[in-house]
Formats: C-alpha cells, structure tokens, sequence
C-alpha cells in the first residue's frame, strides 16, 4: 500500500474517544517538552553558564573582596557570618532571575517573531495559555537547574552555616518564575526586538543587581533609593533566603511579605502573558 | 459529531463574517464542504481566502453568521475541532532550530500521540515528503520548497479528517508542486477532506472538485470548474495582441467576433466557440496581430468576467 494511504491508517487506535482530551489535559507540558528539545541544541552553554558563573562570583567574592572585608571589619557586624555568606544568597537569587530572564525573553520573542511557532501549537489543540504556561515552566527546569548547581558551590565554599539553608533555593526559584513570567508578558507585546530587551537589561536588571542589598544591607542605601529594593524581586528572594542561609533575623511579618511579593509577582506575569498571548493568537 | 448535522457536511458556512476594525474581510459567505471532497477557494489578494481558513482552523473567532466543522462550533469546542484538522499555514511556522525529524516529532506530541506511534510516523512522514535524507539537518538549512514540504507533512502527523492548505505550492518549483498534487489526489482517496486556497488556476482547475470564486470578502461564484467555465466563459478564446497602444482601438474594429471581447491593457480576448476559424477570419480580414493564440477557456477567464478585473495583476 502506498505512503498516503498507510499514513490514515495508525493514530486513531493512540487517540482515545475525544482527540483533544491529552492536548487538553497536558498540553503546557507538551510545550515545555518543545522548549527543552530545543535547549537540548544549546546544552553546552547552558551547562557551562550554570558552572562557571557561580564559580567565577564566589572565587572573586569570597576568597577576594570577601576575605579583605571578613579581615578588616570581621564580617558585617550581623553575628559573625562571613562576607561570602552574606551575598551568596543574594548571587543564587541573582542567577535565576537571569534565567529566568534568558529563557522567557527570546524564547516569547522569536515564538511569535521569527519562527511564528506558537501559531503551529495553537492550530494543535494546545491554547494560548498552555503555550505561555509551557514556556515558563521549560524556563523552570533550567531555573532549577542552575539554582541547584549554584548552592552545590555555595556549601562548597562553606557559605550556608545554617542546617535550613536549602530553603534558599525555592526562594530563587520563585523569584527567577515570577520576574520570568513579568518578561514573559513583555515579550509578548513586542512586535520587534528593537533593543528592548538590551534596555531592560541595563535599564532594569543592572541595577536591580546593585541596589537589592545584594553586596550591603539594603538600610545602608540612602532611604530615597530604598524603595528600588522594595520593588526588586532580588532583593526579596535574597532576604528570604540570607533567612535561610544563615538564620538572618527578621520579623515574620516581613518573612511573609517577601513571599507574598514574589508570589503576586508571578500570578501578575502570569495573568498577562495569558491576556496578551491569547489575544495575539486569536488575531 | 451531533445527529441532527448531516455526517457527509464537514464543513458548513452561513452568513459567516469577519471584521478587522472597520474593515471586513469576509463579507457574509455560505459555502459547504462535503466528506472526501477537494474544496477551493480562488481569489485574488485580499479576498478574505486566509481569514475564512483560520476562522475553519478554530483560531480565528468570527464576527458574525455561524460556521461548523465536523458537527461542532469552533467558538465552544476549538481544540476539540482542531484535533481533527491538519493545517498548512500560509506562512510557514515551523521550529527552525530544531532538526526535520524533531519538528515532526514536537507537532504530534502537540496531540498528545506517544512516541512508540510518532517514531515510525515521522519516518513514513519524511518519505512522503521526499525529505528522508534531511531528517537529521537544521530547518535553517532546508530550502524554501523543502521547508513547504515539511509544513505539509507535519500537518499530516495527527491523521486529519480535514486538511487545510492555504497556498500549499507557494515557492515549490513546477516538479515539486507536480509531486504535491499527485499526494494530495491520494490523500483524497484514502477519505481526507481537503480544502485548498490558491491563485493558481491549473491547480484549481487539477485538484478541487468544487470551489468558490471570492474578490473582496464575497463569494462571487461556486461550483465546479468545468461548471464555473461552462456558465461564465465560452469554449475556447482568441488572445490577440497588438501592442499596448493599438488594443483598444483594434478591439473596436473587432466587435461582433466571437460571443464577447474583453479588451485588457496587454491584450485582447476573444470568447468564442470557433477559436481556429475566428482567428483565421481576423487574419483574412487584413489584422496582423504580434502574436496570437486560440486556448480553451479556464477559470482566470471566470474571474475576468466576474471581477472584471484578470486574476495575477
Ligand atoms: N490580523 C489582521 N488584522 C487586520 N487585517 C487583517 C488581518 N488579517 C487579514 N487582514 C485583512 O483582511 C483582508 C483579507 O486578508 P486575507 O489574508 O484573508 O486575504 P487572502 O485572500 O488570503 O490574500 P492572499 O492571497 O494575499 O493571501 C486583507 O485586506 C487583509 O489586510
Ligand atoms: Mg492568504
């Protein structure tokens, strides 16, 4: 028999009594599955990124910069916690919010852009918040990831007295999904790149980085500028998981505002590439 | 499919609308798709062919009239119709970063089919697509043609009961669309519903059992091609031409040969029955066309007579 006719031959014995009903109930994890065959092109410099970033971060920190401040002032007058104790939390929420970032930005860009994907997964039975959800959560696996490579070399550094610190890394975690899908709901709105993303890169993550208390306590900064902190989902992670790490003492209240934050933050992100994907979509 | 819909309508249109702001792209159109059968959409530009086939593809919503696919409004029960489609876009969408093989692979994983089914499909895919030797390389790499072909085979991963093809031989060389037509004849034997758009005539004319004539939104025509030549053009037609200038005039001169003379700025038709002897009677007469040429009527002629306007500007 020829190829047509064999090629009508096969699917409806895999297909139960409704066509869509697996796209329907899996249909973001399809997408993710997608999204991660394609990283499988780009493993190495994921790999490679995920190792020698924190490598590079905690031999210049904390045997550098680190072991200068530890001798000059014996810490950071919180206890007598060391310098790369302080800022490691702060450089693992970091870099899940870069791949968060990374994985969330070109990925929504060039779906829509450059090779019109989500309109292939979207004439399947997969919708337009499957396509959004799938996309997020593949940029979960890599968050995972290289939260997971970074606090093996945190511990490896001695960085994470406290026997808690593992909580450290669900809150990077979160953070790097819910700044992630805030980028997520951006991208979709853009028709072109045309530098956004360079501007947000500089404009928005640069100094998130420098003013989140990353490398000094956020009261340090003059009370005018606190307020970048406040909004940064750094800073929020990196207090939740110095909370972690090393037992850093803050009222509850506050413990639960951080969550609350990156929390809301995330159902935002959310709720927008939702609106802004199903619109496109459906043009 | 519900009881009440006739199972042999596939596709059914009433009324159906779609407006981009103030502009209306598909004006009230009713058409009918039946079981097995090759329906076509001709049109020009602009004639709405692309949005009629998202709004069947359940992507698109309509802004008014009623359409049903396979029994179900694609407003309610979208993935549930398009689990039963295959769709050829336009514009392809494929993953250019991924490998052939892979993109075929990724698109029935989209319908929830296992790899134990998709593994051998993708092989007898990339068969059917003459592509078996590009199965490991980049899309990035394939060429226009090839990148078509593989939108084509990937349309076909989930086995639908209607494939959509919207300009399916856009960018293939003559050979390859030849191939095209051929699988997409057996296709139709084995019981897939297909429904093509194109602004190729002799594609229309060899592969749709029915189709509609549309220009801006509307539906100017409907029926098969032999039909649609049979009631708006002549048997055969005389194309004479005598260089831009002297058309018009030429055609004046001319009145009365033939059923009627269309007078377009390249050239002038002539719709007759008597092709050979019309021309003959013109060259006796005293006429030296530059060139000339009987041909049997076709369906840019209906369009011509419709739209008055020719079809590939
Ligand atoms: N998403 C959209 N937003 C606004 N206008 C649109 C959109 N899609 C199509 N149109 C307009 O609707 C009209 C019909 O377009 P459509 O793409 O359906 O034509 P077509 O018959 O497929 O033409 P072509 O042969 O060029 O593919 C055009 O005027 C087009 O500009
Ligand atoms: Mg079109």
């Amino acid at each position: 028999m020829s190829v047509e006719v064999r090629a009508h031959a096969g699917a409806r014995a895999y297909f139960g009594e409704r066509r869509s009903a697996r796209s329907i109930a899996f249909g973001a994890w399809y997408v993710c599955e997608h999204r991660l065959r394609t990283m499988r092109a780009y493993l190495m410099t994921i790999v490679m990124g995920s190792v020698f970033n924190p490598m590079f971060y905690l031999f210049s920190l904390g045997l550098g910069i680190g072991s200068y401040i530890d001798a000059s002032s014996g810490g950071l007058g919180q206890g007598a916690i060391s310098y790369l104790t302080f800022v490691g939390p702060a450089l693992l929420a970091s870099a899940a919010l870069n791949v968060g970032f990374e994985e969330c930005a070109f990925p929504v860009l060039g779906g829509f852009k450059w090779t019109r994907e989500f309109w292939a997964m979207n004439a399947a039975p997969i919708s337009a918040r499957q396509v959004a959800s799938g996309v997020l959560m593949a940029a979960g696996f890599r968050v995972v990831f290289t939260v997971a490579v970074f606090f093996g070399f945190l511990s490896l550094f001695h960085a994470l007295p406290s026997p808690s610190a593992w909580m450290a890394m669900p809150a990077a975690m979160l953070s790097g999904l819910a700044f992630g899908s805030v980028i997520m709901a951006i991208a979709s709105r853009l028709e072109e790149d045309d530098g956004w993303f360079a501007m947000i890169n500089r404009l928005v993550i640069a100094p998130m980085f420098l003013f989140s208390g990353t490398f000094f306590p956020l009261e340090r900064l003059p009370l005018g500028l606190q307020w970048i902190g406040w909004i940064s989902p750094l800073w929020h992670a990196t207090q939740l998981g110095r909370v972690a790490a090393y037992g850093m003492v803050e009222p509850a209240w506050l413990t639960a505002c951080h969550i609350g934050y990156l929390v809301i933050m995330l159902i935002i992100g959310l709720a927008l590439s939702f609106r802004t994907f199903a619109r496109r979509l459906s043009k | 499919m519900s009881e009440t819909e006739d199972s042999t309508i596939m596709i059914r249109a009433g009324g159906l609308t779609k407006a981009f702001g103030a502009l209306v792209a598909v004006d009230g159109v009713d058409f009918e798709v039946r079981k097995g059968e090759a329906f076509g959409l001709l049109g020009p530009n602009g004639a709405g062919k692309s949005t009629i086939m998202r709004m069947i593809a359940s992507v698109s919503r309509r802004s008014g009239g009623t359409l049903s696919i396979l029994g179900m409004d694609p407003d309610e029960r979208g993935p549930d119709i398009r689990g039963h489609l295959g769709v050829v876009p336009q514009q392809d969408n494929l993953d250019t970063e991924l490998r052939v093989r892979d993109n075929l692979i990724v698109y029935g994983r989209y319908f929830g089919l296992p790899m134990k089914f998709l593994r051998p499909k993708a092989e007898e895919l990339l068969e059917f697509a003459q592509l078996t030797e590009k199965a490991a390389v980049k899309v990035d790499s394939l060429s226009g043609g090839m990148k078509r072909r593989l939108t084509i085979a990937r349309a076909l991963v989930n086995e639908p009961d209607i494939l959509l093809l919207d300009e399916p031989t856009t960018g293939l060389d003559p050979q390859a669309r030849h191939i095209l037509w051929d699988r997409l004849f057996r296709l139709k034997e084995a019981g897939v519903t297909l429904v093509i758009t194109t602004h190729y005539m002799d594609e229309a004319e060899q592969l749709c059992d029915r189709l509609v004539v549309m220009d801006k939104g509307r539906i100017m025509a409907a029926g098969t091609p032999a039909a649609l030549i049979q009631q708006y053009s002549s048997r055969e037609v005389v194309e004479l031409r005598f260089g831009s200038e002297r058309n018009a005039e030429v055609a004046l001169q001319l009145a009365g040969t033939g059923e009627r003379i269309e007078t377009l700025p390249d050239r002038i038709l002539i719709y007759t029955q008597t092709g050979e002897e019309d021309l003959a009677r013109i060259v006796d007469g005293g006429l030296r066309p530059l060139t000339s040429l009987v041909r049997r009527s076709s369906l840019e002629d209906v369009f011509l007579r419709l739209t008055g306007r020719s079809l590939v500007e």
